[in-house]
């Protein structure tokens, strides 16, 4: 299994078909603790997306992602519009010009799409934020990594496991930063949306290269 | 959920489409991206003011282009923000060379999307002054929070700053305006009900039918706490305690007091709430000199008011009282 345009275009539709599916489950997440929009915008946004799949066919893994990045930004609205949008682009431009991935590259990309992500929302670990699911991904697909794993698969999942468990891990946080941080310590005891879509994204890598 | 909409995710298009339709004569509308600027935009050396937000709050944003006010609105989708995309062609359609102030709520996504938009504007070569209104004492400690947001202040610095743009002040000198404004500014809301998103289709939030939440933003998102129903004027002292206290209104200040609908409410009742909190203002020593009541930043349907209170000096009050034209405030012309 090799990552390449084909794996990132396949992961970029499975994508949009999981914000579709969960798209009721965001807005209900959003709704106990945020605005409502979440489902609604991140479905647009990975809607958008397929209908440039379909136009043209990017060359590289990295040219997938900056188009995604760019329809992202322009489609999503809200905060979550600008931070994935910054996180696909940090990633894009962590991968370059390279035509496949290889699981050094593959935890690069996450560290550079989250440090991107924080960069832009000034939120840490805890905030309950997006945050929260793409730093223990990150951490973990670093280490898979790191072990010498060459099945790049086995990274994908690592990460994709990490981020779910992370973003399960926001059950019991009060929120600091976004729109749930008004709530206070009623914030506690609702999933953070963000990390949930966060979640769905990396799992949808998994499902691209099974 | 029962709304006069066709499709959910036409909703925001064909309303500004009905409102291009309604103010021809006032403003012009761009439908791919979205926004709105005044008819006769670019007015020659001129600042050019640009705001914008979620839609759901009408007649805030779009309602307030014309004279002597702002020279273009961007919507976004219903309480999301607007998108770059959208606020970068809007702030370039709008700037005279004299440059463009951005009137920005400080809700995160608002603030992500205005930011970007600035970089890109001034990557093309306009100069670019954001005025961040954060008005709202509901949020107690801002340190563990995104920050106070931006409420019912913000149709108070988008009028006074237009003015001062319309007088022909610099970039600069229109941008301290604004924030001179937010300063002076502060607001505090209460929801009696909550209102329902179309593309969600059921309410924002849940608040039994004796229960009112205190501290509310312009979506429903509370602030402060939730207590049983109470009668107009032990709300409206609720209300008003923490905006006193916060601006630190001593005897001799005058003041605009500007009591808002949430979308719900009926006009009786905002004046109710008005008669009280021209008592307590009174009570504190304070002159009421200016005032506005009515639907100004709503959050659909929701029942609901905020209290804003802003200390007058008497620029500002010239300014206040200078004509505008607009769809939604019209007065001098």
């Amino acid at each position: 299994m090799v990552l390449d345009a084909n794996w990132a275009v396949k992961w970029l539709t499975l994508c949009a078909q999981a914000m579709a599916e969960h798209r009721v489950e965001l807005i209900e997440l959003d709704r106990a603790i945020g605005d409502s929009d979440h489902g609604e915008n991140m479905d647009r946004g990975f809607q958008a997306v397929l209908v440039k799949l379909g136009e043209s066919t990017p060359e590289t893994p990295g040219a997938a992602l900056k188009m995604t990045a760019m329809t992202l930004m322009s489609k999503v609205g809200g905060a979550a519009g600008p931070l994935y949008g910054t996180a696909f682009l940090r990633a894009a431009t962590a991968l370059g010009d390279s035509a496949e991935i290889d699981p050094a590259a593959w935890a690069g990309a996450l560290e550079a799409a989250r440090d991107g992500i924080v960069a832009r929302g000034k939120a840490e670990s805890g905030d309950k934020t997006m945050v929260d699911a793409w730093t223990p991904a990150v951490d973990a697909a670093r280490a898979a990594a790191d072990g010498g794993s060459t099945d790049v698969l086995s990274v994908l999942v690592a990460a994709a496991e990490a981020a779910e468990a992370g973003a399960v891990a926001t059950d019991p946080m009060v929120a600091r930063k976004g729109r749930a941080s008004y709530l206070g310590e009623r914030s506690a005891g609702h999933r953070d949306p963000g990390a949930v879509s966060s979640a769905l994204i990396l799992r949808a890598a998994v499902g691209a290269a099974a | 959920m029962k709304k006069l909409i066709n499709d959910p995710k036409s909703v925001v298009q064909e309303a500004v489409q009905g409102f291009g339709l309604a103010h021809a004569g006032l403003v012009t509308i761009s439908e791919d991206p979205i926004y709105v600027t005044r008819k006769d935009a670019p007015v020659a050396g001129k600042v050019g003011l640009v705001s914008g937000g979620g839609s759901g709050h009408e007649p805030l944003h779009a309602g307030y282009v014309g004279q002597g006010m702002l020279d273009a609105a961007v919507p976004g989708a219903v309480f999301t923000s607007p998108t770059p995309d959208q606020i970068l062609p809007a702030t370039l359609a709008v700037n005279s060379g004299a440059g463009v102030v951005h009137i920005v709520k400080n809700y995160t996504g608002d603030v992500l999307n205005f930011e970007t938009a600035a970089e890109l504007a001034e990557a093309e070569g306009v100069s670019v002054r954001t005025v961040l209104v954060n008005d709202d004492v509901a949020v107690e400690d801002s340190l563990y929070t995104a920050g106070r947001r931006g409420v019912g202040g913000t149709v108070l610095v988008e009028k006074i700053a237009g003015a001062a743009a319309e007088r022909g002040d610099s970039l600069d000198a229109v941008a301290a305006i604004g924030e001179r404004v937010n300063a002076n500014v502060r607001t505090m809301g209460v929801a009696l009900s909550a209102c329902t998103v179309p593309h969600a289709g059921t309410p924002s939030f849940d608040l039994a039918e004796d229960e009112i939440e205190i501290g509310i933003g312009i979506h429903g998102e509370p602030g402060r706490h939730r207590i049983p129903m109470e009668n107009a004027d032990s709300i409206t002292n609720r209300l008003l305690e923490p905006v006193l206290a916060d601006l630190k209104i001593s005897s001799g200040d005058k003041v605009l007091l500007f009591v808002n609908g949430m979308g719900g409410t009926p006009l009786s009742e905002l004046y109710i709430v008005y008669r009280r909190a021209v008592q307590v203002l009174g009570d504190a020593g304070a002159t009421v000199e200016r005032s506005l009541v009515g639907n100004y930043i709503t959050a659909l349907e929701m029942q609901g008011c905020s209290i804003s209170v802003l200390r007058l000096d008497d620029e500002l009050t010239e300014l206040w009282d200078a004509p505008v034209h607009t769809p939604a405030l019209r007065w001098g012309v």
